[in-house]
């Protein structure tokens, strides 16, 4: 095993992993603002897979354009969900909500199922076998696009968070709840849009995923999965945690793949979960909870 | 002078450079009713938190009837003869009254049938009994705070630990939550040490009242010589419980 | 004991009990052999559905990896079947053991590491998934193409190896449902069924008044995934394979809460009910989908995931307490 796979291997696993940390990133916002936990998260993403392989199959679009669409979209339905569905589960035991997002999750899967039937659905775009040498790493080209825009949107809702007004107002409510609606702020229309946003990032990180990875109904869990991990890991409500953790997963569990096998490589995943929920629970990066 | 039940020494604790508690000893005799009085913030809280063992001293020891309870959970706590109420009442809200008293009891007895005997004593000696098939969370606030202490009265405890058992009572309530106590302390020489600031209820019933300010104790004593103690004075700066 | 058992229930419910108990015992004689199978599964379900409701009902811990406990069990009990000729009588007991002892693990990791709430309910998805990779490599027991029991002997009943025709199948499942039912409702009259009753409701109060919350809780864990390990070993030597994908897999772990949760959480006639009201409900779906040529497997799923959404938001005490009120055939803890 060369030096050279390894590095090209280990890029890879790295810039896969940024548009993972860009979904992780949607998980995060929703938890740390509204504090539900989004267990259809994974499903979503798959969603908007979908969403963007039917639009490359009807008009041709690479999926990185129908980003705008499906974003849209996607922010269309957290919104609605949170508004009509999740909002009145705030209140209620923990379990519920859970229960309430699982089933979601299941709706959504088996409904994908039902119109797509189990078999894997990939977009093949002219440039998807191409690939960018810089001195002795081969990076696909595919997967740096895919990488450096989950960045360019990761860094959007960071300055949407820091310099609008609606983002700080959001903030504020994650802050102090009480303190935001003493001061008049319409918590249920921020909540409903933090929501949104949230599954808008899971809407672009699905049409980039689908440049690197074939899209399949039951990709759902794994993918709820593989977000929570890297909000874990990196640590809840931060940003840099989610980005951090989200590379980190991708790069291990990419040298997993070549050490172990590839089949393996998410034992990496569990165990670094397990570790850190045992060992550092706010996570890598995260702040302490009091 | 009567032996002391329940010893605190030089106890502190500190919350990540905050220092709640500082050097900190007193004595709680046998047989006798304390108060632990205090502007909010002083850290009598703190100081019951740590004797039920919600989390430990940073310094200091702890002693119950001679030996050290210092870093017991607060289910050993409660073994070693501690019973506490919460400053926010707890009952197990969806049990019945009986219910809630009878798992108190088991704390005593291993035995389902002798627990329900003994919880309906208890529930007797509060004047619950009638209520003993409601739900707890039906209850009014002064029954629901007697249901709190007859489930730690169950426990059959040498001491009492209450954490401002008056608070939201009217003074009739008050008045007849001290009897109660009273009558405890009289008939079965329970020990008690209370947290209150309702002072009606505070000089009724104790024997002794330490006075903490910013975690440490500035005044101990009678009743009568504590509420005259010029610095006790300036900490409450004449500041009467309207009662 | 029979007596501690029916203590305080009405007479209208032991009837009510009494029959339901007798109609299942006559349908082996009564029934076909695809609805005996169907009655089977069911009460399958109620029995796993029971033994999870322990650690949600009362450790107030939500368990979504539960497959693990099927997992192990019935891994356990087959391959000591498969490779050492050990009667599952005997396997089952190491199979509940191992069983015990991942859920002490994951126990640990909750309750002094203080992981509850979602971390929890993530770290039994993680530990389910862990364990399915780890078993799709485990050549030992077949791996990823799966692990098979010698099928033989399907005429006479061999209850120690549990070798035996369909209705020794659901004689056994009937009794593990039976005794499943008794060992909670004694549990639920004793000190511990107090002390889990204290845990859910409060966990600090009950420390206050002497429950050592930690001890109690594993107690609760461990039993939940021996009961469930039992399950496992029954339907490991009922169906005679295994594949990790299937047995470990998220979607069984999500199969065996629909009962508990549409039924009734931490009622105890709950999961019983709601393993009734989805298994049927399957059935008649099956039936209605299969003329219409649609992916049935997606439709039933659709549709478990849709009730469970109306239940959750709805009536989210579960089906049970409303239909048991309108039987009148209500339960309430009484006055001695």
């Amino acid at each position: 095993m060369s030096f050279e796979f390894v590095a090209n291997v280990a890029i890879g696993g790295l810039l896969t992993g940024l548009v993972y940390a860009l979904m992780a990133l949607g998980l995060s916002v929703i938890f740390g603002v509204i504090r539900v936990v989004n267990f259809a998260h994974g499903e979503m993403a798959v969603l908007a897979m979908f969403a963007a392989f039917l639009l490359h199959q009807a008009t041709g679009l690479d999926p990185v354009y129908a980003i705008p669409a499906v974003a849209a979209g996607l922010f269309v339905v957290g919104y609605l969900m949170q508004r009509h569905l999740v909002a009145p589960f705030v209140t209620r035991p923990e379990h519920e909500q859970f229960i309430l997002l699982l089933a979601v999750a299941v709706l959504t899967t088996n409904g994908l199922l039902i119109v797509f039937g189990p078999e894997a659905r990939g977009v093949i775009l002219d440039y998807s076998f191409d690939s960018y040498a810089i001195g002795p790493l081969i990076i696909d080209k595919t997967k740096a696009i895919a990488a450096v825009t989950a960045f360019l949107a990761a860094m959007g809702l960071l300055l949407f968070f820091r310099y609008t007004r609606t983002g700080k107002a959001i903030r504020a409510c994650a802050d102090n709840l009480t303190g935001a609606q003493v001061v008049g702020m319409n918590v249920q229309r921020l909540y409903a849009l933090t929501f949104g946003l949230g599954l808008a990032c899971v809407g672009v990180a699905g049409c980039l995923l689908i440049l690197i990875v074939e899209a399949t109904p039951v990709l759902g869990p794994e993918l709820t999965l593989l977000a929570f991990i890297i909000v874990i890991v990196g640590g809840l409500g931060s940003l840099a945690g989610a980005l951090f953790g989200g590379v980190l997963i991708g790069m291990s569990e990419a040298l997993a793949g070549i050490v172990v096998s590839p089949s393996m490589k998410s034992m990496v995943s569990f165990a670094l979960l397990i570790v850190v929920l045992a060992v550092r629970p706010e996570g890598l990066l995260g702040k302490r909870r009091a | 002078m009567t032996a002391a039940l329940l010893s605190v020494t030089n106890l502190a604790k500190s919350f990540r450079g905050l220092h709640a508690v500082q050097d900190v000893s007193l004595d709680v005799a046998e047989g006798s009713i304390t108060a632990l009085i205090g502007p909010n913030g002083a850290g009598k809280t703190t100081i019951f938190n740590m004797i039920a063992g919600v989390f430990a001293p940073s310094a200091g020891d702890i002693t119950m009837a001679g030996s050290s309870i210092r870093g017991y959970r607060p289910d050993q706590v409660c073994k070693a003869g501690i019973g506490r109420t919460f400053q926010i009442v707890r009952p197990f809200p969806a049990l019945t009254v009986l219910d809630n008293v009878v798992i108190g009891a088991l704390a005593h007895d291993n035995s389902v049938a002798r627990a329900r005997a003994r919880a309906r004593d208890v529930l007797k000696l509060l004047g619950l009994d009638g209520l003993r098939g409601q739900i707890a969370s039906s209850l009014t606030l002064p029954d629901r705070k007697r249901l709190e202490v007859a489930r730690a009265l169950a426990t059959g405890p040498k001491l009492l630990l209450l954490d401002e058992v008056m608070a939201g009572l009217r003074p009739g309530e008050t008045d007849e939550m001290v009897g109660v106590f009273q009558t405890l302390n009289r008939e079965s020489g329970l020990t008690i040490l209370l947290i209150e600031h309702v002072m009606r209820a505070v000089m009724a019933l104790s024997q002794t009242i330490h006075v903490l300010n910013h975690g440490r104790l500035i005044a101990s004593g009678a009743p009568a010589d504590v509420v005259r103690d010029p610095q006790v004075l300036e900490v409450y700066l004449g500041e009467e419980e309207a009662v | 004991m029979i007596a501690t058992i029916l203590d305080d229930l009405p007479l209208r419910e032991r009837i009510a009990l009494a029959v339901l108990l007798a109609f299942l015992v006559a349908l082996p004689s009564v029934a076909s052999d695809y609805w005996l199978s169907v009655v089977l599964i069911i009460l399958y379900f109620a029995y796993v559905g029971q033994a999870w409701n322990l650690m949600m009902g009362i450790a107030g811990q939500l368990s979504l990896g539960h497959a693990l406990y099927v997992g192990l069990g019935a891994y356990t009990a087959a391959a000591l079947y498969v490779h050492f000729q050990l009667p599952p009588a005997i396997g089952l007991f190491v199979s509940m053991l191992i069983a015990a002892g991942a859920a002490t693990v994951i126990g640990l990791l909750a309750f002094r590491f203080g992981i509850g709430g979602v971390y929890f309910a993530l770290l039994t998805i993680a530990f389910a998934e862990f364990t399915r990779l780890a078993f799709s490599h485990f050549e030992w027991v077949g791996a990823m193409a799966g692990f098979f029991l010698p099928v033989e002997n399907r005429a006479e009943s061999d209850l120690i190896n549990l070798r035996g025709s369909p209705v020794m199948f659901y004689y056994v499942i009937l009794t593990l449902g039976v005794a499943a039912a008794v060992l909670v409702r004694l549990l639920a009259a004793s000190r511990l069924g107090y002390y889990w009753l204290a845990i859910r409701e409060d966990q600090e109060a009950a420390q206050a008044s002497g429950v050592n919350t930690f001890a109690y809780k594993m107690i609760a864990v461990t039993i939940s995934a021996a009961m469930t390990a039992l399950g496992g070993v029954f339907l490991a030597f009922y169906y005679n394979n295994l594949f990790p994908s299937d047995i470990f897999g998220i979607h069984r772990s999500i199969e065996i809460i629909l009962a508990p949760i549409i039924g009734g959480l931490g009622t105890f006639f709950g999961p019983v009910f709601g393993a009734f009201v989805l298994g049927l409900l399957g059935e008649g779906l099956t039936s209605a989908v299969e003329q219409t040529g649609i992916q049935t497997a997606g439709v039933k799923q659709l549709v478990y995931a849709l009730v469970l959404l109306v239940i959750i938001k709805f009536v989210p005490g579960g089906l049970w307490p409303r239909v048991a009120r309108s039987m009148g055939l209500g339960r309430r803890r009484d006055e001695p």
